[in-house]
């Protein structure tokens, strides 16, 4: 199971890179592993203000839709397009072209409740 | 890795889970059938459904799905129930308690059945076999095996000599469906092997392993296939027979969307006691002339009157998320909201939205649009013919 180091991790299988106050997110290689062949992916809208824990996004697979939550707190500044017209890129790229969306950070501290990889190896152990 | 989803889920398809991508909770009340380490062992996500641990997919449900309709797949049926009636009159009884008419059936042969209430509403849908002149063998819905259990005692009550045995729990049941399933058998079965029964035939036969197996030559995925029976004990021997024989193995996931796309009924989504047969489009199993039977009276009214809603098949038009049970269906440009789904999810064989609901007489001509409510969005669908595929 791919769980890069450099990434953080919610307990849902989300997972977020923060680059300057910008985070990018998407879910982790073992949710796309438990869901498998996804099949539609809806993102939020641009500009809209999400607190962390909202539920913002959905990942359907043929039998489930699943909702993803905004691990952090801010505003969506941009979503990937191109996981609504592939959504297998979430399956085959989680961690790069399979991404959803990007949250400005509101207080980038935030992410400091969220797991390492250890410790999100540990949680999916 | 933890184990997936044992999430309680009743029916497969119950729309968004809102635990999170992956939920952990257990259920420990379930049942498990004969196959469940093999499941394990091959990698399936296990759910509780009907009452048991079942696998709803070991690969993928598009994989297994697109198996089934090219080559031949297995399914762990074993939560099935097997219930006998047996008498010098249980033709004659059973006329009177299920749909169609099994007065036409020699033995050896079966028909797909239901069993309704008072009010014509369906508690049940099977298959039953005539495995001997005063012999049936029920196969029915695993939720169900106790409800039609008593409910077949109750109607047995006063009817002469009547005999009811629930062996349930002594069956292990594979389906093995796919273009490819007659050669699995023949695979299976051995050099001494028998052929399988004809459709809709069933034959009793001794393996060459001495096991008393019951073949059916029915399925629920509108491909060519069997079910095959076997002592509870023996279950993983037929189950990796039929492995080796080139069958993949498939889990409910791929059951459902084989079965929606061929709009055969769910019991407990498409079908309730608050819908008749008629209402579900089955009328083809329900024979009103061949005399009384519980339910008919309210059938023939119906039938008389016409239908004010029946069971039709939706498909999504645009391009949109899967629609899923439970989704409003809405008459077009504002019209507000006539029905819900029964069953619904996306067509591995179509690569499309589809899905079943009772729709009032005004909405189910083929060609109508409508628009089904996804998460609060209104997604562009019509009725199309059934089957879907």
């Amino acid at each position: 199971m791919n769980i890069p180091d450099q990434l953080k991790y919610a307990e849902s299988h989300e997972w977020t890179a923060l680059a300057e106050d910008v985070a990018t997110i998407g879910i982790s290689d073992h949710a796309q592993t438990e869901l498998t062949d996804i099949v539609y992916v809806e993102v939020p809208e641009t500009g809209r203000q999400v607190s962390a824990g909202d539920p913002v996004a959905v990942v359907e697979s043929v039998k489930a839709a699943s909702d993803i939550y905004a691990p952090i707190s801010g505003e969506i500044v941009e979503v990937n397009e191109a996981v609504q017209n592939d959504p297998a890129l979430v399956n085959t790229d989680p961690y790069g072209e399979g991404w959803l969306f990007k949250i400005k950070a509101e207080d980038a501290s935030q992410l400091d409740a969220l797991m390492d990889a250890g410790a999100y190896q540990a949680h999916i152990s | 890795m933890i184990p997936y989803d044992t999430r309680k889920i009743d029916k497969i398809g119950c729309g968004v889970d809102s635990g999170g991508i992956v939920s952990e909770e257990k259920n420990s009340e379930v049942k498990q059938t004969p196959l469940a380490a093999r499941h394990v062992e091959l990698g399936a996500r296990m759910v509780a459904f009907a009452g048991w641990e079942m696998p709803i997919q070991y690969s993928s449900i598009m994989s297994e799905h697109l198996t089934v309709r090219e080559k031949a797949g297995v399914f762990d049926i074993s939560h099935m129930g097997q219930i006998w009636a047996k008498g010098a009159k249980v033709a004659e009884w059973l006329n009177g308690v299920l749909t169609n008419d099994l007065s036409v059936l020699a033995v050896g042969e079966g028909q797909y059945t239901l069993m309704l209430n008072e009010k014509g509403g369906v508690i049940d849908d099977l298959i039953i076999y005539r495995s001997g002149e005063t012999e049936f063998l029920l196969v029915v819905n695993a939720s169900m095996i106790e409800v039609d259990f008593e409910w077949l005692e109750n109607q047995a009550v006063g009817a002469d000599g009547i005999e009811l045995d629930n062996e349930s729990d002594d069956y292990a049941g594979l389906a093995i469906q796919g273009p490819k399933a007659v050669e699995v058998w023949a695979t299976m079965a051995g050099e001494s092997g028998k052929a399988l029964p004809q459709r809709n035939q069933i034959a009793r036969v001794i393996a060459e392993n001495g096991d008393a197996l019951i073949l059916c030559r029915t399925g629920y995925t509108g491909e060519d296939g069997f079910e095959l029976f076997c002592p509870a004990a023996s279950a993983v021997f037929w189950w990796d027979k039929a492995l080796e024989a080139g069958c993949e193995p498939c889990g409910l996931g791929a059951r459902d969307t084989l079965r929606l796309e061929k709009c055969y009924p769910l019991n407990g989504s498409d079908l309730d006691e608050e819908h008749t047969p008629l209402e579900a489009g089955l009328g083809y199993f329900v024979k009103l002339d061949k005399g009384e039977f519980v339910g008919r009276e309210i059938l023939a009214q119906q039938k008389e009157n016409g239908l004010d809603r029946r069971l039709c098949a939706i498909r999504m038009t645009a391009k949109g998320p899967p629609p899923r049970p439970h989704y409003g269906v809405f008459a077009p440009e504002g019209g507000g909201q006539i029905a819900e789904l029964s069953s619904g999810g996306l067509s591995p064989s179509l690569k499309e939205g589809i899905g079943m609901a009772y729709l009032p007489k005004d909405y189910g001509k083929v060609g109508t649009k409508l628009e089904i409510d996804v998460r609060g969005r209104l997604y562009a669908a019509e009725v199309v013919k059934k089957p879907f595929y």
